[in-house]
């Protein structure tokens, strides 16, 4: 099988467009030489925030990359527009504790004599009811909100910490989970966001522990019989010292034991309290030893000073810098940088934001060949077209059922690892051409995504597509002189779809 | 004589005998008799050998070259609710409540050899049991110990276990030593990212899972394909993606199309889920011989709470899958006598259920082979036993098989992929050292 045929003399015009582009940017950046303002502009829109909405480059440009990364890195002093505040505060399941939102939706659940039906009634429900409230909610937010790193932040450790909603319960709780357990502490303590993150129900439900009792404990009957290593194991491999931080399969048990009885209290939640609980019945009170130290039995107190080992080891500084170096920087980090990153985060006792003010004064996130380097995931794909477009999210289900056709659902992600975000996951074949469909259908002006849903389309005349040129200029050096050369000499109904389309926007 | 031909010989030499790895290093030829393989064999009477025998029948002739689908279980699926060892009571003693109950019972082991059974929910699969053409290895695995689902599955994908830096999967290694062919078809994945066992150098093609897959979208417009073509020019990875997408579209579209255009036709009604998938990917391999290997993955084996036994959550994961395999086959149609299905999982679970009525991630399980010309009907690998003693690190079923000689006996013996290869393709796993499985009639 060869290449699509292109007929000769378009073959032909192509060719020539090429060496035209091609000459009138004869003038090309050697490899090496420093980032142009413009260009930094762009790097930290791409990187810093989900790219470029219409001026947001011009802004930028003027206020100088340098004052951006600052105002980011300190989202508080940044206003969130009323706006946006007024859509976030009219979604209903988002004001809701959880406790409420599991009495609400899920009072099958409650009740274990709940017949199959009831159940399977309840999901659906909450499946059509509370679901999109959060899916708007994160999408309003990465599309709309001034504090972008606050919400790449925030994806970013949602997906580190990654709960899949499709597991029963979580579908109640990752709406709070993401609010009040991740976004706070996006920016903040390390210790404190794993610390808000044991204690969610959604983690504790997500990973079995909250069924989890010390072997011979009182309290250790019926379902709770026995101790469960799953959130323990992950809880070092994924989210702490990585697989190969130095821990062995008896330091996994050893902290099953430690977090025995850190549970959901079904009841308390009925009478209005917050579902976690410390169940001390459960709890196994012999003395343990913990990657090595000794640890005297204080109940939960025990699991509190795990979590402080564990956000304390060199091996934790080097897992978490590696992966930030890697959203922020390369596939494949320069070491020097994750070193320099590492020391950076054991010295401040793990602060996120001193980590990350580390990394954008380094060298190596403003060098050139981290310059338009990085393949988007879908994600990034997804939500920097909307940005660039300017299209207003009012209505969710589309959004994500593209998400989940380019295999990136929100909260969609099954086992606890979370999504890849390299090259070598995202890009293939088939993949590919189903982002320039999407480009395609978002141009047009016709998205599903841009009207509420159950309205009509908009007629031919009356659909506003996307106009190339100005979409050219929000992107402004994204797409190289070539590309837009290419672009602005194919028809003019198709040339925004191509520029959302092109391989220069599948990089960031 | 090549290994080839002294399997061969092996093989025929030891009629009624079978070929037994052992541990990494060596084979051995096991008597058949009434030897029992579990001192805890409960079966009255005499018992029957453990591992089953494959009914001697003639090579199949398919009609084209040989093909391999890996169907990978993410997760870690329980392989001894799997294959059953319903005869050691030691079974039932750690598995109070979610043990597949023997023979017979509600719900029970279909049984396969006095000894093993099948998990009811993978009745469609007993035909080709039935019929010599599916095979179990059990107790196998990797040699690695890691319980981490991503590093085990890691280490399987990319055939070397223990070493993190191998760049690129075994399939596509293997990929670089079939016949070159011109067809942007030869590797095919299901899904929507590229599976660590297919990226490498060698081009693979994606195809979208469900109804989707076989939809047009803008980029099927000429019009269209012909405005981004001169985009995609360039020789950076993503304008080869581009290509190798163009390509690969135009030619599985068209494909899909007219077969399901023609199963609309005759009223037949598009099967759902999996089997819709794995029913697309059989008639593909049919009607298109250059696609020589295929990969697709299922989740969800992770059982820590509430396995269940013969019925229940794991059951209604293993329903589905046996449909979509049992389809993949039907639907391979001659072309099944072609190609090897495996069905592969990272790790086994621990022998003993937790008190949440699931299992944690243990060490040893069972791989699956189904195929034409398989020499099936039979149970390969050395059982270790279910004894306390016996149990890697006292917990879970021990390793005997390296999933490595599987993979490389039916690389050799099926897909004809010489020894000097091999080695290219699982490098740290030396021919000297390695055991051969005669898998293949």
């Amino acid at each position: 099988m060869r290449l699509a045929r292109i007929p000769f003399a378009a073959r032909l015009a192509a060719l020539a467009l090429l060496t035209c582009a091609a000459a009138a940017n004869a003038a090309e950046t050697p490899a090496g030489a420093p980032l142009s303002e413009r260009e930094r502009a762009l790097h930290v829109l791409d990187r810093l925030a989900y790219g470029p909405r219409p001026g947001d480059l011009e802004q930028v440009e003027k206020m100088g990359a340098r004052r951006y990364v600052e105002q980011q890195l300190h989202p508080e002093r940044i206003t969130l527009p009323p706006d946006l505040q007024a859509r976030l505060a009219a979604l209903p399941a988002l004001q809701m504790t959880p406790s409420q939102l599991f009495v609400e939706y899920g009072p099958p659940s409650i009740d274990r004599s709940a017949s199959k039906e009831e159940k399977q009634a309840a999901r659906q429900r909450a499946g059509r009811e509370l679901t999109p409230q959060f899916h708007q909610a994160r999408l309003l937010q990465a599309t709309e909100s001034p504090r972008q790193l606050e919400e790449v932040m925030t994806e970013f450790w949602a997906n580190h910490f990654n709960v899949f909603e499709g597991k029963e319960w979580v579908r109640y709780w990752v709406g709070d989970y993401e609010k009040n357990a991740i976004r706070p502490h996006a920016l903040g303590s390390f210790r404190e966001l794993l610390g808000a993150v044991a204690h969610h129900p959604a983690m504790l439900y997500y990973l079995d522990n909250w069924l989890s009792s010390g072997a011979g404990t009182p309290g250790a009957r019926g379902r709770f019989k026995g101790l469960n290593e799953n959130y323990a194991r992950e809880l070092m491999e994924l989210h702490t010292l990585g697989v190969d931080g130095g821990y062995q399969q008896a330091d996994v048990v050893a902290l099953a034991r430690i977090l025995s009885g850190w549970t959901i209290d079904v009841d308390a939640m009925k009478a209005g309290a917050a579902p976690f609980a410390f169940n001390a019945r459960r709890h196994d009170d012999a003395p343990k030893v913990f990657l090595g130290q000794a640890l005297a039995a204080r109940g939960d107190q025990e699991g509190e000073a795990a979590l402080d080992i564990l956000a304390s080891q060199p091996a934790t500084a080097r897992f978490i810098s590696t992966q930030l170096a890697q959203y922020f920087v390369a596939d494949q980090p320069d070491p020097a940088l994750v070193r320099q990153l590492s020391q950076k985060f054991l010295a401040t006792r793990g602060d996120i934001r001193a980590v990350l003010q580390t990394l954008f004064d380094s060298r190596q996130f403003w060098a050139r060949a981290n310059y338009q380097s990085q393949f988007k995931t879908p994600y990034q794909f997804v939500v920097s077209s909307l940005r660039a477009t300017a299209t207003p999210v009012l209505n969710p289900r589309p959004v994500n059922g593209a998400l989940a056709q380019f295999g990136m659902p929100l909260y969609g992600w099954l086992t606890p690892e979370g999504y890849k975000y390299s090259q070598e996951a995202w890009l293939n074949p088939d993949a590919l051409l189903r982002r320039i469909n999407f480009a395609g259908g978002l141009a047009s002006g016709k998205s599903p995504i841009a009207r509420a849903e159950g309205e009509a389309p908009p007629s031919n005349a009356d659909a506003r597509a996307t106009d190339p040129r100005q979409l050219l200029g929000t992107l402004g050096p994204a797409i190289g002189a070539n590309a837009a050369a290419t672009i602005q000499a194919a028809p003019a109904n198709l040339q925004a779809g191509l520029i959302l389309g092109s391989p220069d926007f599948m990089k960031r | 004589m090549n290994r080839r031909d002294f399997i061969r010989y092996l093989g025929a030499a030891g009629s009624g005998a079978i070929l037994v790895p052992i541990g990494l290093s060596g084979c051995a030829v096991a008597p058949t008799g009434d030897k029992s393989i579990s001192r805890a064999t409960a079966a009255p009477g005499p018992a029957r050998l453990a591992y089953g025998s494959p009914r001697a029948r003639p090579h199949a002739d398919g009609d084209g070259a040989p093909r391999m689908v890996v169907v990978f279980l993410r997760g870690a699926v329980d392989g001894l609710n799997v294959v059953v060892p319903h005869g050691d009571p030691e079974y039932y003693r750690a598995r109070p409540t979610i043990a597949v109950a023997r023979p017979g019972q509600p719900d029970g082991a279909i049984d396969l050899t006095g000894y093993f059974g099948l998990h009811p929910a993978l009745h469609p699969l007993m035909p080709y049991w039935e019929g010599g053409q599916l095979a179990f290895v059990h107790a196998s695995g990797s040699p690695d110990a890691s319980r981490s689902h991503f590093e085990a599955q890691d280490y399987m994908e990319t055939g070397t276990p223990g070493r993190h830096n191998t760049r690129d999967g075994w399939m596509n290694r293997l990929m670089g030593y079939l016949p070159p062919s011109e067809s942007p078809l030869q590797a095919l994945s299901l899904g929507d990212a590229t599976p660590r066992i297919l990226s490498g150098g060698n081009v693979v093609a994606n195809l979208q899972t469900g109804r989707a897959a076989a939809r047009p979208g803008l980029i099927d417009q000429p019009r269209v394909m012909q405005a981004f073509a001169p985009l995609y020019g360039g020789d950076d990875p993503i304008a080869r993606a581009y290509r190798d997408g163009i390509a690969a579209r135009k030619e599985l579209m068209a494909e899909i199309n007219s077969q399901e255009q023609q199963a609309a036709n005759n009223g037949a009604p598009l099967p759902n889920g999996l089997a819709l998938d794995t029913a697309r990917l059989g008639r593909l391999m049919r009607s298109d011989p250059r696609i020589r290997l295929s990969f697709l993955a299922v989740g969800g084996w992770d059982t820590h709470i509430n396995q269940g036994n013969g019925a229940g959550q794991l059951s209604n994961r293993l329903a589905p899958l046996a449909n979509g395999l049992a389809t993949l086959a039907r639907e391979l149609g001659p072309a099944f006598n072609d190609t090897v299905i495996v069905v592969v999982s990272e790790f086994g679970r621990t022998f003993r259920e937790n008190g949440n009525g699931g299992t944690d991630h243990g060490h040893g399980n069972a791989m699956w082979l189904l195929g034409g010309n398989l020499r099936g009907g039979k149970i390969y690998g050395q059982w270790p036993g279910l004894d306390q003693a016996n149990l890697n690190e006292g917990r879970d079923l021990a390793v005997t098989t390296d999933f490595r000689a599987v993979l490389s006996s039916l690389a050799e013996r099926h897909m004809r992929i010489r020894d000097r290869e091999l080695e290219k393709i699982f490098p740290q796993f030396a021919p000297g050292t390695r055991a051969m499985l005669d898998l293949l009639i």
